[in-house]
């Protein structure tokens, strides 16, 4: 029971084998036991989790069955959920209990979804390994001596644990995919607009997205139909085309005519020799179902880091100049002046990491430097775009491994901010596109998972859960579960 | 590539202790050392993206959709008096 | 060599509207403190701005009334700063790409003769909200009813070359958002607020180097800030000195202004384009419709009071001060349409000048246009005099009371039946056979003493033209 899938789930309520409460009950029953080892719950309300899964029995009985009836689904803690603690695992926000639920929660408890408490995240989404957490870091239930991977580790961690069937993740370099890959999970990262962002606690604007984290691809797809739609509170929130197809796609076994793109910058020097086998194997496999392998170029990618680094950090930057200590969220004990409330408060509130970030972005804006970093990197952001769209002209997807390497040791990368920036060179480009990605798992590399990651063009999600399906369909590897000690 | 971490760090209120100014300071040239490379790329005649999609904002009419909710919404202040934020004394 | 000053400004004017700029707050002004405020508004984590559609609309529609160039495109930026009453440290304004750019606003100068200041762009901005460091020893309390609310901010070229002319653009200015109905405009509540660029050159020299002077909040206190600081920068020059660009507070109590450096860390806002927002576009048929929706301008209505009223410009000039009082007047002369001289006689003349005693405007004039047509209408219907209306309209005033019932209860009825005015001068005569005798002899100047023996015994209430003409038919015997 705890590895089954939202599907499995869905039918045991069906059939009366089972409610929500129960199931609720099962769930948090692992997490007291066994969350100690993995840190991936940071705020769990049980008397709230009970009464959701009451009411949503109660709903069944009276009305019957909403798309996620009764189904526990982990939520990171950068989503608003009204009157619950939401931190951002950041000091500066401990004790934040917003008045508001960010407009995808309000969604998921429309559709009867049970939220199963926040999960541990990089301070505000800022990391790859889940090490920067004012909370501690996450371990991956593969191996506890190991990061999760980030920002999204605790909602990975969760369900690959077994604490959960599902969770909510966000994306904005590679959050969702890259922890996915890491924990062995499938995690889509959608277009640019798909899902709102309003109630999201925002770290780079124009890079954010929200995305579901499942065990399956089918899963997948149920609970982005819920999620995806143009929010009027969210002005860069656009209609979601095809997204009554999605379930459909996600029936298809094969690839017959699929043209897959294969970019040779992806496959580079550095790249762990394992994971690139399992991925090559992958393709292979996508040849066996009957699909056309295309070598490619995305001439571009190399420089996606930098540009990254420079327009998130600057985004990063603005977005958390509200956390001020004046109006909610941390404030220094007695401040002498103004000047100490600002400084001394964020100094306090703040992670090294968030600092770093807020530091990069405030000199990358300053006077005499904006031409040469913002404007210059915005403008390689559009050579980025270029490349996606002339290759798409090619192929209708696009296959990459979803990181270079497996899951690493904790303390490993904490002193190089550098080098761990640069565990999402195969995940950032798609961020500055506004394409959709998506990590699935497609087999082990020393005993750790490694995850395929799928690119398509704008709105085709759909082209992507037809992908994955069919693959999931003639492989087993989503089916592996870690042996999580308590 | 030279940056006073001390200005930008007071630009983004944030205080840095020497130790800190110390650490930091290497890492952010480091950071904008690597991101320098950018540099390299020819951007002639290249347009800039701030948004991923080349949409326009939508507009809202302009109806009162919000009551009084001050107390809810200042439920989390550090500080307030009579319903009033309150800060350490500005000097003008 | 002679001294001239060199004078630009930045006018923040509050865009009417119902709601605040990028959320569903109230714009009511005078509500209780944080009440109209919201989590946007009060940068709440991951709070989203959506543009008021009014917004846009009315501040194309300025763009328009000036003749300046509208971008159907543009886009806004964050202004990155830290003060407690800016929520989310960043205020969201168009530095790159504003909604409007170039245009005129039309003024006098000191001669009287018409000139054009240029305006360099008219942007949209959320203002911030308010701060107050005097309740308090030790703090500094916040209201954050005004974060958000939306204003456009009007940037005109260095164009004025005196105080006076700085003060004329202003009202005008001020004239014209009011009249567009874009903006209340209203300066006590902050709804129009000025900061003036000054340069000091000796004339023909290049441009000097300017100060800013912030927190000039009415028509007077421009005039006084920009004289002070055209003799502050010449004295400093004069004495070998040097101007320094700085930001200097007008304070209009000491009537000084003092230098903000030192408190302003070297300014550096690291714009850059707001992410939450993309492109404002207005189409071609919105920006049809806002024209279509462009009132008559106060000098197209200046023109047409002239043409079709026969006003005298000076009289058409104060009658199209305001759209308030060019309506009333319209409304007068729609319902007396006899004479529309008289009209605008009486409104400029007597109903303002009573209504100004009162401190009062005329939106909100007790006496209203049809009130003061049916007393035009008792003028001319020979009821009462124009002197005895005088009285009626104080009374009016006072009472409320209907014309009618004024003349009624106070007996004003002007006396035109010709045989009691006849047995009243008949009295008169008898009364004072001397001076009789002395006009009969042909001293014509006692004509008036038995006009005003007359009007004396009628308290007034004779008809004046029929006393004269009866007068001097009965005084040649």
């Amino acid at each position: 029971m705890p590895f089954s899938n939202l599907e499995e789930l869905q039918q045991r309520m069906q059939s009366g084998e089972s409610n929500a409460v129960a199931i609720a009950r099962s769930y948090m029953m692992r997490i007291q036991e066994q969350n100690a080892n993995i840190n991936a719950f940071v705020h769990l309300d049980q008397d709230s989790v009970i009464a959701q899964a009451q009411a949503s029995d109660e709903h069944r009985k009276q009305h019957g069955a909403r798309l996620l009836e009764g189904l526990p689904i982990a939520i990171k803690d950068i989503f608003c959920t009204r009157g619950e603690n939401t931190t951002c695992c950041s000091n500066i926000l401990k004790g934040f209990v917003p008045a508001y639920d960010a407009e995808v929660i309000r969604r998921l408890r429309e559709a009867g979804a049970v939220l199963l408490g926040k999960t541990n995240m990089d301070e505000f989404a800022m990391g790859s390994s889940n090490e920067t957490s004012a909370f501690g870091p996450v371990k991956n239930p593969w191996d506890t001596d190991r990061i999760p991977g980030g920002s999204s580790g605790g909602s990975a961690a969760a369900v690959a644990a077994g604490f959960a069937p599902a969770a909510l993740g966000t994306d904005t370099g590679g959050s969702i995919r890259q922890p996915a890959s890491l924990c062995g999970l499938v995690g889509l990262k959608p277009t640019y607009g798909s899902i709102s962002r309003r109630g999201i606690i925002a770290f780079a604007s124009s890079l954010d997205q929200a995305g579901p984290m499942t065990r399956t691809v089918t899963d997948n797809a149920r609970l982005m139909s819920v999620m995806a739609g143009q929010d009027a509170g969210d002005s860069t929130s656009m209609p979601v085309p095809h997204a009554n197809t999605w379930l459909d796609a996600c029936g298809k076994t094969d690839m017959k005519g699929l043209k897959i793109g294969r970019p040779k910058e992806y496959f580079i020097e550095g790249i762990d020799p394992e994971v690139r086998q399992r991925i090559e194997d992958a393709l292979a496999q996508c040849e066996a179902l009957g699909a056309e392998i295309v070598d490619i170029s995305l001439p571009h990618t190399k420089h996606a880091t930098a540009a990254y680094y420079v327009i998130a950090p600057s985004e990063a930057s603005a977005n958390l100049s509200r956390y001020d200590g004046v109006r909610y969220g941390h404030r220094t004990e007695d401040p002498a002046n103004l000047d100490d409330l600002y400084s001394i408060s964020r100094d306090e509130g703040f992670g090294e990491e968030v600092k770093r970030r807020i530091l990069t972005g405030a000199f990358a804006l300053s006077s005499g430097y904006y031409e040469a970093y913002y404007t210059k990197a915005q403008k390689v952001r559009t050579l980025i775009r270029q490349d996606f769209e002339k290759a798409f002209e090619q192929v209708d997807i696009i296959a990459t491994p979803a990181s270079p390497i497996t899951a690493f040791k904790i303390g490993e990368k904490t002193n190089d901010p550098l080098t761990m920036y640069l565990a999402d060179i195969f995940t950032i480009a798609l961020n500055l596109a506004g394409l959709p990605g998506m990590s699935q798992p497609c087999g082990l590399a020393n005993g750790l998972p490694v995850g395929l990651q799928w690119i398509a063009p704008a709105w085709q999600e759909g082209t992507i859960y037809n992908a994955a399906s069919a693959y999931e369909s003639a492989t087993t590897w989503h089916t592996q579960t870690p042996e999580v000690k308590s | 590539m030279d940056i006073d971490v001390h200005k930008i760090a007071r630009l983004a209120r944030i205080r840095l202790t020497d130790d800190e100014a110390t650490t930091l300071g290497p890492q952010l040239v480091s950071i904008i050392g690597y991101v320098e490379s950018l540099q390299a790329v020819d951007t002639e005649n290249v347009p800039t993206t701030a948004h991923p999609h080349d949409i326009f904002m939508p507009l809202r009419d302009d109806t009162v959709t919000n009551s009084d909710n001050r107390e809810a919404l200042q439920a989390s202040a550090p500080a307030l008096d009579s319903g009033l934020y309150t800060v350490p004394k500005v000097i003008e | 060599m002679s001294w001239e000053v060199v004078i630009g400004l930045e006018v923040h004017a509050q865009v009417n509207t119902n709601t605040k700029a990028f959320c569903g707050c109230s714009t009511t002004f005078g509500a209780t403190p944080n009440t109209q405020t919201c989590p946007v508004c009060l940068g709440m984590p991951g709070q989203l701005p959506v543009l008021n559609r009014e917004v846009a609309r009315k501040v194309a529609l300025t763009g328009m009334a000036i003749e300046g160039n509208i971008n159907a495109l543009s886009k806004f930026d964050r202004k990155n700063y830290f003060y407690p009453d800016l929520p989310k440290g960043y205020q969201i304004t168009q530095l790159f790409l504003p909604i409007v750019q170039k245009g005129l606003v039309h003024i006098q100068d000191k001669h009287g003769n018409e000139k054009s200041v240029r305006i360099h762009q008219i942007h949209i901005e959320e203002d911030a909200g308010k701060s107050m460091h005097e309740n308090s020893e030790f703090v500094s309390h916040i209201d954050l009813n005004r974060s958000g609310i939306p204003l456009m901010e009007i940037v005109s070229e260095p164009d004025m070359y005196s105080a006076d002319e700085a003060v004329a653009y202003l009202k005008s200015l001020h004239q014209l958002l009011k009249f567009l109905n874009t903006s209340n405009a209203d300066m006590e509540k902050g709804q129009f607020r000025c900061d003036a660029n000054v340069s000091v050159r000796r004339k023909g020299e290049p441009l000097g180097t300017r100060a800013e002077i912030k927190n000039i909040n009415s028509f007077r206190f421009v005039k006084q800030a920009i004289e002070y600081e055209t003799q502050r920068q010449i004295e400093l020059i004069e004495d070998g000195g040097t101007v320094v660009q700085e930001t200097r507070l007008w304070d209009s109590v000491k009537n000084e202004s003092r230098s903000m450096r030192g408190k302003e860390e070297a300014h550096d806002y690291r714009y850059f384009p707001e992410p939450d927002l993309p492109p404002l576009k207005l189409s071609d048929e919105e920006l049809a419709e806002i024209r279509a929706s462009m009132p008559e301008l106060p000098h197209q209505m200046h023109t047409r009071f002239v043409s079709d009223y026969g006003l005298s410009h000076y009289d058409a000039e104060v009658l199209s001060t305001s759209r308030d009082l060019a309506a009333y007047y319209e409304a007068l002369v729609q319902a007396h349409p006899k004479d529309p001289k008289q009209a605008a006689n009486w409104l400029a003349n007597e109903l303002l000048a009573r209504l100004k005693e009162i401190n009062t405007e005329i939106a909100d004039s007790p006496v209203s246009a049809s009130d003061l047509a049916s007393l035009l209408a008792r003028i001319s219907d020979n009821t009462i005099s124009g002197k005895i209306a005088k009285d009626v309209l104080d009374d009016m005033l006072k009472s409320g009371d209907a014309v009618d019932a004024i003349i009624e209860r106070k007996g004003l009825k002007q006396i035109t039946d010709s045989s009691a005015i006849d047995d009243m001068i008949q009295g008169v005569m008898d009364a004072n056979p001397a001076q009789l005798e002395q006009y009969r002899g042909g001293k014509d100047r006692l004509f008036g003493f038995f006009v005003g023996q007359v009007m004396k015994v009628t308290k007034g209430k004779a008809n004046p033209k029929m006393v004269n003409q009866r007068l001097k038919e009965m005084l040649k015997g």
